[in-house]
């Protein structure tokens, strides 16, 4: 990995990371976290950052078709990978069959997790694409809604779930 | 939250690894799914001066069984590898389970086996069950590398047998084995993302309805995690009955030391240990290794 150390003795490192079918190659700092890589250097504003420790699921995104908490790995860890936010979701102007069902089944109230709910559920219906209902709540149990609205958002997954992509 | 300031490095081999940790010395911290460390780091509860990531040693992720030292697996394997691993769930169920019940997915996808190992939390949801089925870790270091029992690997809470200078847990062993059936249950506030308030690992050797071996470890209520070794000799040599599983599980009450905090007092932990203790048993005798 190429690093670079400025006149005030500060290092540096080139990554190249895919985001959202995008290639970037930012010059990091070893303590920039990825969560603050998306948000600040590319304004990738969508994925949330909630306790920053890795137990509310906010500033989930898929690293390499994994749900990860993007809080918790270091951009430099994220070299050479895939990542898609919640900005990579819908396609062409058309939203995620995902995102539809979230709007129908009013699973969204202040919507701060909502972009961490609808990776972890796209990472689930990625690798099952009929869940039962437990399947569901598992999938999405490391995402808190502190608006408690699980009941639509479990309704919205299921339904999601059973529409064609 | 502020992550301090540190170098990386990200060798490219083990022997590289060992010998940059030795030169770096005590500041420099290994990194491998970060889910521990950085959260430290954090909190302001470590400093490290240097990271050392592992992620480029891919030898270190695999799993698989070889016929004289039994499952193997990597120290970088994350806990949905092994959850998911078909050698895994195809030999010893109950540590695919064990891991599952670890965290929550998003953390399970980058925390490692042997993250869980060093941090050697007592809560730890991994080393019960390990220790039960007889794990082993290799230990690799400058002077080259050594194996021990995972029983002998915790010396305290956050305290491991890992050297200082430079020793990088490398695998987990379990061996091939007599036992008939092991299972870790886990009491926790929440099902997913919380800690154990209890964890109670049991392995059993049986032969009909009688107890020929049994080993218990419980997780959370001792300093390290703890075989409870009387309540073991309450069951070897019996025929099993459900009077005889509640009392090893009031003898397991003994064998712990719990502490009262936020997630239940040292009472509530005591009384979880004999129920679960019970459970555990009765589980392993009637299911097999799941």
């Amino acid at each position: 990995m190429q690093a670079i150390t400025d006149k005030q003795g500060v290092k540096r490192y080139l990554i190249h990371i895919t985001v959202n079918g995008d290639q970037y190659s930012p010059v990091i700092k070893a303590n920039t976290l990825l969560v603050n890589l998306l948000r600040d250097g590319l304004d990738l504003t969508g994925t949330k950052k909630g306790c920053e420790l890795g137990d509310c699921g906010s500033c989930t995104v898929l690293m390499d078709g994994k749900p990860v908490d993007s809080c918790l790995v270091l951009a430099l860890e994220a070299d050479g990978c895939e990542i898609i936010t919640i900005e990579g979701v819908a396609r062409h102007g058309e939203l995620d069959r995902l995102q539809r069902a979230f709007i129908d089944n009013a699973a969204i109230q202040c919507g701060y997790c909502t972009p961490g709910m609808i990776l972890s559920a796209k990472a689930l219906l990625a690798g099952n694409p009929h869940p039962t209902e437990p399947e569901v709540r598992a999938a999405i149990s490391g995402n808190l809604c502190r608006c408690t609205g699980y009941v639509n958002i479990v309704k919205a997954v299921l339904e999601a779930a059973e529409v064609k992509p | 939250m502020f992550l301090p300031d540190f170098d990386y490095h990200a060798p490219e081999s083990l022997a590289e690894a060992i010998d940059l940790l030795a030169r770096l010395g005590p500041s420099a911290r290994v990194l491998a799914g970060g889910t521990d460390i950085l959260v430290k780091m954090k909190n302001g509860l470590a400093a490290p001066a240097a990271l050392v990531s592992l992620k480029n040693l891919h030898e270190l992720r695999r799993i698989r069984w070889d016929a004289d030292r039994g499952l193997v697996i990597g120290a970088l394997a994350t806990h949905n590898e092994i959850c998911h691993s078909p050698v895994v769930q195809e030999r010893f169920l109950s540590i695919s389970e064990a891991a599952h019940k670890l965290a929550n997915n998003q953390v399970r996808n980058r925390g490692t086996i042997g993250g869980n190992l060093v941090n050697a939390i007592p809560s730890a949801d991994l080393p019960p069950i390990l220790i039960t089925l007889g794990a082993s870790v290799t230990l690799a270091g400058a002077d080259g590398s050594r194996t021990l029992p995972l029983e002998a690997f915790f010396t305290g809470v956050s305290c491991c047998a890992l050297k200082p200078a430079g020793e990088i847990l490398t695998e987990v062993a379990i061996p091939p084995q007599a036992t008939t059936g092991s299972t870790y249950l886990k009491f926790g506030l929440r099902r997913s993302g919380a800690l154990a308030v209890v964890g109670v690992a049991a392995a059993v050797t049986m032969e009909g309805d009688l107890v020929q071996d049994a080993r218990i470890c419980l997780g959370a209520v001792y300093r390290t995690p703890t075989r409870a070794v009387q309540a073991e000799k309450v069951l070897i040599g019996q025929r099993w009955t459900d009077d005889l599983l509640e009392q090893a599980g009031r003898t397991a009450v003994g064998c712990c030391l719990p502490i009262s905090d936020i997630r239940g007092s040292a009472e509530y932990r005591r009384d979880l240990v004999r129920i679960y203790t019970r459970r555990a048993l009765r589980r392993a005798i009637t299911q097999g290794h799941g």
